[in-house]
């Protein structure tokens, strides 16, 4: 897998303040790399310093080859860009948005047309394709925004939250729209929704104030969950007596943490120790116990627990 | 047609497609019509020439044009397509100068529709059409220079109203520096060349000499690198501040 997007030591500070600290990764084709990180983290900056837009305090970004800051036009010809917000010229329609973006990619005539009109039914955008943008709901706006990223199919698409704002029928026409298109490019996207990275990434990246903190596949992130490898135990019926000390007494268990069912406790979760399997020495004590046990299952482990924890260091303690 | 063209389609397009051409066109006619035969005594004078009408041409400029060019840059800041603009595979300048184009082409076709004025002039008397051509290439060689300045002033700021304000002040500038009472002000106190330097910064000084049908060389250079000039200021601050 070759790489089309290096990234080398990028730094951005306004003023005193380090925005992006010292960022290294790369990204090759066929990957969708989530960036996920609190508000202020850094995402939008390092986007907008791949993509051409700020000029880093120091590192280097290529694309395809590509220096960003040394070959400008040659690098950003190979990206399609989604800006935070979708921002695009209200007063024109999407039709002829298309066509300036289109134009000013290079393309003209026939082909222009062409490219633009696929891309219009890629994106479900026939049905406002003649009225102005700026009368457009928050998903079609999103959409002109996104058809505008893909138009000249690029190598390497940016997209900055996008599906921040839509519907969950849109979101999942997005999704799907990404995870097609992710074979043949390198995909960046940033998001703070974490089912998101669950559903398209093939990787994710944690940042916090502007350091990566964590880059991996998001199984991976998810077996640093607290809770990865836990079992969740239901019971059917009224709680038996004693079993958090009971279960206290199985081997490879670290802590028990009380499921609620509206106000009544109706389980339990089961941490185990260091992430290990515990699930066969769980079900193991329930059978000698006789307990009426209506649902064994084991969690994969909670990608916002890992966000909290590593995003907020301090508090990960307790 | 290149990237400048591209861009230069665009906003020229845009322009029409709201009602700030019509709202634009309008009152410039409007004004010009109303200052060239009310204080400009067109008919009283006595005189077959468009002198009353072009010698309002600055003050006109002087407010009109900020009306214009405020929006040039601060709309793209205020609506984040300068990100979408200068993340495609186009140059700082190519821009600049395609957005600043388009504007003056705009300001160009207003001024090319107060043809009635010289069509009443050659009517009611026998004109020298060659000083009124040479006041026609001033008049749109000077709102080119009004343009490049609010093209400047509006890439510093995203708020319309202080480009504007900002525009009008600096246009102010440039159009009283050669007037008497801004000269006297200096003259006595500051020696003789500062004094011309001033003066042969205004608009004025350099306006006056081509609606008279007196096309300068100098003149035309010093409109034409005032834009430069301006453009490439409007360049230098976006690179400087284009993300905030």
């Amino acid at each position: 897998m070759s790489s089309i997007v290096e990234i080398q030591q990028l730094r951005k500070t306004f003023g005193s303040i380090v925005a992006v600290d010292q960022v290294t990764f790369t990204v090759g084709q066929g990957e969708v790399l989530g960036f996920l990180g609190p508000n202020g983290a850094g995402k939008s900056t390092t986007m907008k310093m791949i993509t051409g837009f700020l000029t880093p305090t120091s590192g280097t970004v290529k694309v395809n080859g590509f220096d960003i800051q040394s070959q400008p036009l040659d690098a950003k010809r190979c990206i399609g860009y989604l800006p935070e917000g979708a921002p695009a010229y209200s007063d024109m329609t999407p039709w002829t948005f298309l066509l300036f973006m289109g134009e000013m990619r290079g393309f003209r005539g026939q082909d222009l047309k062409r490219r633009v009109s696929e891309t219009v039914q890629k994106v479900n955008l026939e049905g406002v394709i003649d009225q102005s943008i700026e009368t457009l709901s928050k998903g079609f706006k999103r959409r002109v925004g996104l058809a505008q990223a893909i138009l000249h199919d690029p190598s390497v698409l940016i997209l900055d939250e996008p599906t921040d704002g839509l519907d969950p029928n849109q979101k999942h026409e997005v999704r799907a729209l990404i995870k097609e298109m992710a074979r043949e490019k390198a995909i960046i996207l940033s998001t703070h929704i974490l089912e998101e990275v669950q559903a398209v990434c093939t990787r994710a990246m944690i940042i916090a104030k502007g350091k990566v903190i964590t880059d991996g596949t998001p199984a991976e992130l998810e077996a640093k969950s607290r809770y990865h490898n836990a079992v969740v135990l239901r019971f059917r019926g009224p709680l038996p007596e004693g079993v958090p000390d009971i279960l206290h007494n199985v081997s490879g268990v670290k802590a028990i943490e009380e499921l609620l069912d509206g106000e009544a406790v109706n389980g339990y979760c089961v941490v185990s120790e260091g992430g290990q399997s515990i699930l066969s020495e769980i079900s193991e004590c329930a059978k000698n116990q006789h307990w009426d046990v209506a649902e064994v299952s084991v969690d994969r482990g909670q990608l916002d627990d890992v966000f909290r924890s590593l995003t907020m260091p301090a508090q990960s303690l307790t | 047609m290149g990237r400048i063209g591209v861009i230069f389609k665009r906003e020229l397009t845009g322009y029409f497609a709201t009602p700030i051409a019509a709202v634009f066109i309008v009152i410039f006619l409007m004004l010009a019509g109303t200052f060239t035969f009310y204080l400009g005594n067109f008919f009283t004078r006595g005189q077959a020439d468009l002198l009353p009408f072009f010698n309002f041409h600055p003050w006109l400029y002087l407010v009109l044009i900020p009306a214009l060019a405020m929006r040039l840059w601060a709309e793209e800041r205020r609506g984040g397509t300068i990100e979408l603009l200068f993340t495609l595979p186009v140059t700082l300048w190519e821009a600049v100068v395609g957005k600043f184009l388009a504007a003056w082409c705009f300001t160009g076709i207003a001024l090319a529709l107060t043809f009635p004025m010289w069509v009443t002039v050659n009517l009611l008397g026998e004109p020298d059409n060659g000083v009124i051509l040479a006041g026609y290439i001033g008049s749109f060689i000077m709102a080119g220079g009004f343009m490049a300045i609010g093209s400047c002033v509006s890439a510093i700021t995203k708020n319309q109203v202080i480009a504007f304000v900002i525009s009008v002040v600096v246009g102010l500038g440039f159009v009283l520096s050669g007037f008497p009472m801004v000269l006297e002000f200096f003259s006595g106190w500051t020696p003789q060349f500062f004094l011309e330097l001033i003066s042969s910064f205004s608009f004025l000084t350099h306006f006056n000499d081509i609606s008279r049908g007196v096309i300068d060389f100098r003149d035309i250079v010093y409109f034409l690198s005032l834009i430069g000039f301006w453009l490439f200021a409007t360049a230098l601050i976006l690179e400087w501040k284009k993300a905030e």
